[in-house]
């Protein structure tokens, strides 16, 4: 097997998130669907420093990492504050911009 | 783990693998996307996830595959569920589109994003892996803490500042300020009394001879029930039962019985 199939992984995983992202409007399976994202983008870092046979894509997926979990943080903390003034998590409900 | 992590053709275990858990992969993320339930969807992404610590493990990165363990399946995804838990796991997403087409849409959207990553990656020339054996002679995390802190030591510190900021953010986000003074034990006693409640224990449930149990309700002076000795979630429910006319028709029958015996007797005496 070529490793090139963990990279076809990867794209597959990603583009699952990115349907997720657009279909789900439960904030928090939103937010889920964000994290897979992050993690496909992990694996392929991790395919191309193996490909390029140095640590830097090992580097950034590591600092990927690192932002995702402030990322969480502040994203679950923002879905918390919206359900106490809501009492829901659907994306739809926060609608008061709306024209 | 070793010998693959060189190869440009990985071993057959590693393909197998790779097949396997691979498919496991894409459907727990397809799980993911499509359990109407929030903690399901939890569920299965942390399956994935475990399942791509797997697979950094497969390509030499080995500090990254345990920090995956740790950091995402065991600190992000409790996150996840705790605020799922704190919002409601019953909480099901309603399955009404509101935008008209809007899953149709985004479907065709994501099949064709996905055609367009695969045919990239496709065209691309990735006919040559070197391998992580020569980066990853002196130890992976060795080689990595020696990255980190030399070529990439000024993202670290910028990381540093941004967790920071996030954890404060968070304080800041879900922090309620208290917008009246708390109410002394003295006020919230005198509040009892002059809303007129209940103020003593409640009087206990009824005990019979032949009934003892706590949805029987006891009998005040003048015989009837009262509902106050019959615990709330019993009387929310209905589930009150009431014996004493029970025990008044008993009454009422034996007597009825003694009569007919007496008169009975009675009659034969004569």
């Amino acid at each position: 097997m070529n490793p090139v199939n963990y990279l076809y992984l990867s794209a597959l995983l990603f583009t699952i998130g990115a349907a997720g992202v657009l279909i789900r409007r439960n904030a928090i399976v939103v937010f889920m669907c964000v994290e897979l994202m992050l993690n496909a983008c992990n694996l392929a870092f991790v395919v191309f420093s193996r490909m390029h046979g140095n640590l830097d894509g090992q580097i950034i997926a590591f600092f990927t990492m690192v932002v995702a979990a402030a990322e969480v943080v502040v994203g679950l903390a923002i879905i918390v504050s919206l359900f106490r003034s809501r009492h829901s998590a659907s994306v739809d409900d926060a609608s008061l911009m709306k024209l | 783990m070793q010998l693959a992590v060189s190869a440009t053709q990985t071993s057959t275990g590693e393909a197998f693998q790779f097949w396997v858990l691979g498919t496991v992969a894409v459907i727990g993320a397809l799980c993911t996307v499509l359990m109407k339930k929030a903690v399901h969807s939890a569920l299965c992404l942390a399956g994935t996830m475990i399942i791509l610590a797997v697979f950094y493990l497969a390509n030499g990165a080995y500090f990254l595959g345990i920090v995956q363990v740790v950091v995402y399946t065991g600190a992000i995804m409790m996150l996840f569920l705790f605020v799922v838990m704190l919002v409601g796991v019953t909480a099901a997403d309603s399955l009404k589109e509101t935008i008209k087409g809007q899953r149709v849409w985004a479907a065709v959207c994501g099949i064709g994003f996905g055609v367009l990553l695969v045919a990239g990656i496709a065209n691309a020339n990735l006919k040559h892996f070197d391998g992580l054996k020569q980066a990853n002679a002196g130890g992976n995390v060795e080689g990595l803490a020696a990255l980190i802190f030399t070529k990439y030591v000024f993202a670290f510190e910028i990381t540093g500042a941004l967790l920071i900021t996030s954890a404060i953010g968070a304080m800041v986000l879900t922090h309620r300020e208290r917008t009246e003074r708390a109410k002394t034990q003295r006020e919230l006693s005198e509040q009892r009394v002059s809303d007129g409640k209940h103020l003593p224990p409640l009087p206990a449930p009824g005990v019979y001879a032949r009934h003892n149990a706590v949805d029987i309700a006891g009998l005040l002076p003048d015989g009837t029930p009262s509902e106050l000795t019959v615990n709330q979630t019993l009387r929310g429910r209905g589930q009150i039962r009431d014996v004493s006319s029970e025990a008044l028709s008993d009454l009422k029958a034996l007597e009825q019985r003694s009569t007919e015996r007496l008169g009975r007797e009675e009659e034969a005496a004569k």
